[in-house]
């Protein structure tokens, strides 16, 4: 909401000297942000001065335009020119070159004299042009930064305007005056007007406050005007789409006379494009008194007024010249002839006021929230009057609004006020709230005293009567956001100033610190940062070609996941069911600007929906739902658990003196998800596995010893990594990481430390080529019973010596008791042991 | 070396002068070796089997019996004069060796690769961690929970009413099927309700996590950003305790010096409502009071929603953004600094914030 500061010292003690900025420093302290600040005077300076063209001699020239010598007189004819400066004329009549031929002799005009300076800092100074010294322009509203009108220089006269030659310009067109543009929050409909705002500054400055509804006499009933008729069938949740409808008529207006400049001003100020006389008037009132008013050309009016709810198939052509279909919860301003406007949000084109009207009709009804921010939100428009509906406008003031836009149309239009006049409808029951005389004391910290309390509610317009233990709080009719005794508490808070709450800590029951996952969820990431690996948080959101590759191990099986409604871009509509799409996107950027040895990790939650998804209906607010209301909304949230996923391109480290990186291989993602395992204490069980993201030769399942999957490492698919443009060989992971939490032992049992001597046997043992070393390894550790302490892979031969189709595995064993130095004998035995398992399962056979 | 012929030139070992002026040739030529090499050579010289000294010892073996005692008193002392000069000299000669080996090792370690780094944890990620940990040492526990989550978690059950224009300003990105009534969390406050239907009364948690809203990126707004919310429900609870406990807050997060301000403001979820700004006297542009979050004293009707008495507990949340604490807090000038990922941004800040 943009206020002029003219517009507010009307109704509230704003000091003669105070700038925007000085208005919303004290909106501030009763919650009103600042936004900012609009000052013709911040770009526009003078001298610029009301002109009479004296003579115009047109010059055609040979690029085939013409353009106009003039001589504008500037001061009055026998006065001297008080003004000096460069290009100023002593003679009080400067000659000034014009492009723009809307204008003849005689008229007055804006002139902009040297030293002027224009918005978009254009300075104005005489200068030599079509041979002649152009002392000055002659301004149009586009160049004074007060309009978008393209045809040529303002002329006075037209709009209304026959000031004295040498008046100050900038003060007649109302530049000198100034906006302060706050926030108003959404419960405060009230604000969205300069009385609304002008009361709030009051409260601010404990100054006094005129209200602008005061000053309209409106008369106290009215009979005998328009017809209309109030007829919703079909009220949502009850409450009735209008449940007041003041009509008055005003006859005999001009409608083609200029709006006055000083409401031009003051619109333009507000942020209001001037559009007629009777809209700019019908604007005026809403900003000054909150309630949106509509004038009707009577004479296109077909009957009656009736307010209802639309019917199926009816169309309207609204005021943007855009034709609607209506749905049946629409409330409609309908006549004989149908639809003649959405009620609160936009009238129809057939009836609006044009420059041939001549009888008026002025409509100021109030509308119920619910209804107006469902047709805004249907037709999607927006509407400064669809804005103050749906946050709720004062019942009471239609009347005085009407009444308002009645006395401007007389005043400025030339009409006649009908004396007859509609106003129709109910009253909503007064809302009174009991407030415990202990209660806001409680709940704010503040001791306050019963004058703070009385003193704060009745400021705001409440009528406050005393009850045994508290008061009797009636809300103001502007104020439909009063409704409990905690809004109460916070108008009192905010009355007497939130700087005023004092500061206590209050002392939590003793907590459990952070929880086994928090716990264990840190020293993963820790961990993983620790070893090299750099954190990133990527957007979830991704392609559905991502999901399909990266979210599943088959191809051609179709990811189940997540869309969007309404994503920021079609492409990426998804949500993500592996964390990898984004890693490798990070990893791109990176490479774009140089790095190329990368070790990326995230651990971000991916959306897994299930067979069920959300629930068809949403429980009401403020109640408790049933169990099993709740057990269907939790049931209805999909499946998002954690995975940690890394992508490595590049090299471990980067080159330098006597020191020769070594590229990141498949065996790289292996060891960042053994690190996890170990972090975590949970073994990560490797085998041979499948993922179309991955190299088929290279890929690692990852599981837990439970043979629950956990995930995949190993080497990315080279055709992956082309169609990404990522270096060839990078290598990538991911996991589910709560399944990893969750496999952790509660308690970990300590193992014992054996101190006698360890005795180390060497086996090599040939087998097929396709046994997984790792097997082998399982049945040497089987076969060699308890003494094995650790068994390790420390070659792999094939060729020369080793048929064909065969290969050899090499592994150290180290053998040790707790009890007793183990004798060669007793370590051979074990390593036979060893072997012998390793023969029976897969053939192996010593070297 | 030449043959000694016994007889020849081999002293006799009662020769005393003889004998003598071999062990001096031998402790010169101990002293002259000047390497290791050359000390051997000494020492073969005069200690091997064919020196003068072996030699003569040799002849003891030869004389009467009476004359043996006195030519083995002589020899022994002589010969072990030798040997010591023999051992000193090597000593002194193995530790000029040794100090010789390390001056040659010396290395330019200016000059030393880097072949291990520490990578680097996501300051969002740690000042969200920095921020927790303050609240557990005040005894609060940390709550999370779901990023997609069901309407009513994130609205109704919050006070939003379904045709409030607040419902709106939220930006919310919906799930499809719009029947299924889920979107991406809009705040972290769904887990606020999530605690109080789940929890134990009294509850103090502190929920962070990732939010959504449908914003551009830009360098101040992205559509996916941190917030931490706080929720204190207790007998009694007032504003004055939601102030004391922003201030503690605030003073361990930026010293002692700290400050806050609160402001009248609107939130469908608390009533009353204020923002909250904080002092940050090393802004740019000079010290300015900063917009930091929401907070206020849970509506009753949120209360209401997961059954507990709004007659008998009071609470208070508030909630700020990780995003906007960094920028400020760290003076990080560009909101996509910390979005795409670029690793220069994390590396400078490793595992600290």
């Amino acid at each position: 909401m943009r206020i002029p500061l003219s517009w507010l010292r009307e109704f509230a003690q704003v000091p003669a000297g105070a700038t925007a900025e000085d208005v919303m420093a004290e909106l501030v302290k009763v919650g009103f942000e600042e936004e900012a600040v609009h000052r013709p005077t911040d770009t526009l300076q003078g001298p610029i001065v009301v002109g009479q063209v004296l003579s115009i001699v047109k010059e055609p020239q040979t690029n085939g335009k013409t353009i106009n010598w003039c001589q504008v007189r500037v001061v009055p004819e026998g006065q001297q020119q008080s003004l000096t400066g460069e290009g100023i004329d002593p003679s009080g009549v400067q000659g000034i070159i014009c492009g723009a031929h809307n204008f003849v002799e005689g008229d007055k005009v804006v002139v902009t004299l040297p030293g002027a300076v224009l918005p978009g800092d254009f300075r104005i100074s005489a200068r030599n042009t079509y041979g002649h010294l152009s002392a000055g322009m002659i301004a149009s509203v586009r160049e004074l930064g007060i309009g978008e009108d393209h045809d040529g220089i303002l002329v006075l006269s037209r709009i209304g305007l026959d000031p004295e030659i040498g008046t100050d310009a900038m003060e007649l067109l109302g530049l000198y005056d100034q906006a302060a543009e706050i926030n108003v929050t959404p419960d405060r409909g009230y604000a969205f007007s300069i009385r609304g705002v002008a009361r709030e500054y009051a409260h601010a400055t404990g100054t006094s406050f005129t209200d602008p509804a005061s000053k309209v006499q409106a008369p106290a009933e009215l009979a005998g005007g328009h017809g209309v008729k109030l007829n919703d069938d079909a009220p949502i949740y009850g409450k009735p789409g209008c449940d007041r409808f003041v009509a008055r008529t005003v006859r005999g207006v001009d409608a083609t006379k200029p709006t006055p400049p000083w409401m031009t001003s003051r619109l333009r100020l507000a942020g209001i494009r001037s559009i007629s006389l009777p809209v700019d008037i019908s604007n005026y009132v809403m900003l000054e008194l909150g309630q949106p008013t509509h004038c009707y050309d009577l004479d296109t009016l077909s009957g009656d007024i009736v307010v209802r709810r639309a019917v199926a198939g009816e169309k309207i052509t609204t005021l943007d010249a855009k034709e609607r279909a209506l749905d049946a919860e629409d409330l409609l301003i309908t006549d004989g002839s149908g639809a003649i406007g959405i009620a609160g949000v936009m009238g129809g084109a057939a009836t609006e006021v044009s420059d041939s009207t001549t009888n008026v009709l002025v409509e100021a009804a109030h509308f119920d929230e619910v209804s107006i921010a469902r047709s805004r939100r249907r037709h999607r428009l927006p509407s400064e009057a669809s804005k103050r509906f749906e946050r709720g406008v004062d019942w009471q003031v239609a009347g005085v609004a009407a009444q308002r836009v009645v006395d401007l149309l007389v005043e400025l239009a030339g009409g006649t006020a009908d004396e007859a006049g509609t106003d129709v409808g109910t009253a909503p029951d007064a809302v009174t709230v009991e407030l415990p005389a202990a209660f806001a004391a409680e709940r704010i910290g503040i001791d306050f005293t019963e004058e703070q309390i009385l003193t704060s509610l009745e400021d705001l317009g409440a009528v406050v009567a005393k009850s045994d233990g508290g008061y009797l709080v009636t809300a103001p009719s502007w104020r439909n956001d009063l409704e409990t005794k905690e809004d109460l508490t916070e108008e009192i808070a905010r009355l007497v100033g939130y700087d005023q709450i004092p500061a206590s800590l209050p002392v939590a029951p003793p907590g459990r610190g952070l929880t086994r996952v928090q716990q264990q969820r840190r020293r993963l990431l820790q961990a993983l940062a620790a070893s090299g690996l750099t954190e990133v948080l990527a957007y979830p959101f991704v392609s559905k070609a991502a999901n399909d590759t990266f979210g599943v191990s088959t191809e051609g099986a179709p990811r189940k996941a997540l869309k969007l409604a309404n994503p920021i871009s079609e492409e990426q509509g998804y949500l993500r069911t592996s964390v990898l799409p984004g890693l490798i996107e990070v990893a791109k950027r990176n490479h774009s600007r140089g790095f190329r040895d990368l070790a990326l990790f995230e651990a971000g939650l991916v959306f897994l929906p299930g067979d069920t998804l959300g629930t068809a209906t949403i429980p009401p607010l403020g109640v408790r739902p049933s169990e099993e209301v709740l057990d269907g909304l939790y049931d209805g949230v999909p499946d998002q658990p954690l995975y940690l996923a890394a992508v490595l391109t590049g090299h471990d480290s980067p080159a330098a003196a006597g020191h020769a990186p070594r590229a990141w291989d498949w065996a790289d993602a292996l060891d960042i998800a053994r690190i996890a395992g170990d972090v975590l204490g949970v073994e990560i069980v490797i085998s041979q596995g499948q993922h179309q993201a991955f190299h088929p030769g290279r890929t690692a399942q990852l599981a837990l010893r439970t043979g629950e999957v956990l995930g995949h490492a190993g080497e990315l698919h080279p055709k992956l990594l082309a169609a990404h443009d990522m270096p060839a060989r990078s290598v990538a992971l991911e996991f589910n990481a709560d399944a990893l939490f969750a496999a952790a032992a509660d308690v970990i049992v300590a193992r014992h430390i054996s101190t006698y001597p360890v005795a180390t046997q060497d086996v090599a043992l040939v087998v097929p080529q396709e046994v997984p070393a790792d097997e082998v390894l399982s049945a040497l550790r089987e076969g060699a019973g308890e003494l094995l302490e650790d068994v390790a892979l420390f070659d792999v031969y094939a060729g020369k010596g080793i048929e064909d189709g065969q290969k050899s595995l090499a592994f150290s064993l180290r053998f040790r008791a707790d009890d007793r130095t183990l004798t060669a004998d007793e370590a051979s035995a074990a390593r036979e042991g060893a072997v012998a398992v390793a023969h029976e399962r897969f053939g192996a056979v010593q070297r | 070396m030449t043959e000694t012929l016994p007889g020849a030139g081999v002293p006799n070992p009662l020769d005393e002068a003889a004998i003598t002026a071999a062990v001096d040739q031998a402790v010169a030529a101990i002293a002259a070796a000047s390497t290791l090499d050359e000390l051997k050579a000494v020492r073969l010289a005069h200690t091997g089997e064919k020196s003068a000294l072996s030699l003569a010892n040799r002849e003891i073996g030869g004389l009467p019996k009476d004359q043996k005692a006195a030519a083995g008193k002589l020899m022994g002392s002589s010969r072990g004069r030798v040997n010591k000069a023999l051992a000193d000299r090597m000593a002194e000669l193995e530790a000029e060796n040794d100090a010789r080996i390390l001056v040659e090792e010396t290395v330019d370690v200016t000059a030393a690769p880097r072949r291990r780094r520490a990578g680097a944890r996501h300051p969002l990620s740690t000042l969200q961690e920095r921020v927790a940990d303050i609240f557990v040492g005040m005894g609060w526990e940390i709550a999370e929970g779901p990023e997609v989550e069901s309407e009513w978690f994130n609205f109704d059950a919050l006070n939003f009413k379904p045709d409030h224009p607040a419902r709106e300003m939220q930006d919310t990105f919906f799930v499809e099927p719009p029947e299924a009534h889920l979107l991406m969390r809009t705040h972290t406050s769904p887990v606020q309700v999530r605690s109080m239907l789940e929890r134990e009364l009294p509850i103090y948690v502190l929920c962070p996590g990732k939010v959504f809203r449908t914003d551009e990126l830009d360098a101040t707004h992205t559509p996916v950003f941190h917030q931490f919310e706080g929720l204190a429900i207790d007998k009694k609870l007032s504003m004055a305790d939601l102030r004391g406990t922003l201030e503690h807050f605030a003073r361990q997060m930026f010293g002692e010096e700290a400050q806050i301000r609160l402001r009248p403001n609107y939130f469908p979820f608390t009533e009353p409502s204020a923002e909250l700004d904080i002092w940050h006297p090393g802004a740019k542009g000079g010290p300015s009071w900063i917009e930091w979050g929401g907070c206020g004293m849970v509506n009753p009707n949120v209360l209401r929603a997961a059954g507990i008495d709004p007659d008998i507990y009071s609470g208070f949340a508030f909630g700020m953004g990780i995003e906007r604490t960094l920028m400020f807090r760290n003076e990080v000038g560009d909101m996509r600094d910390m979005i795409e990922g670029d690793i220069r941004f994390s590396e400078h800040f490793g595992m600290e914030i």
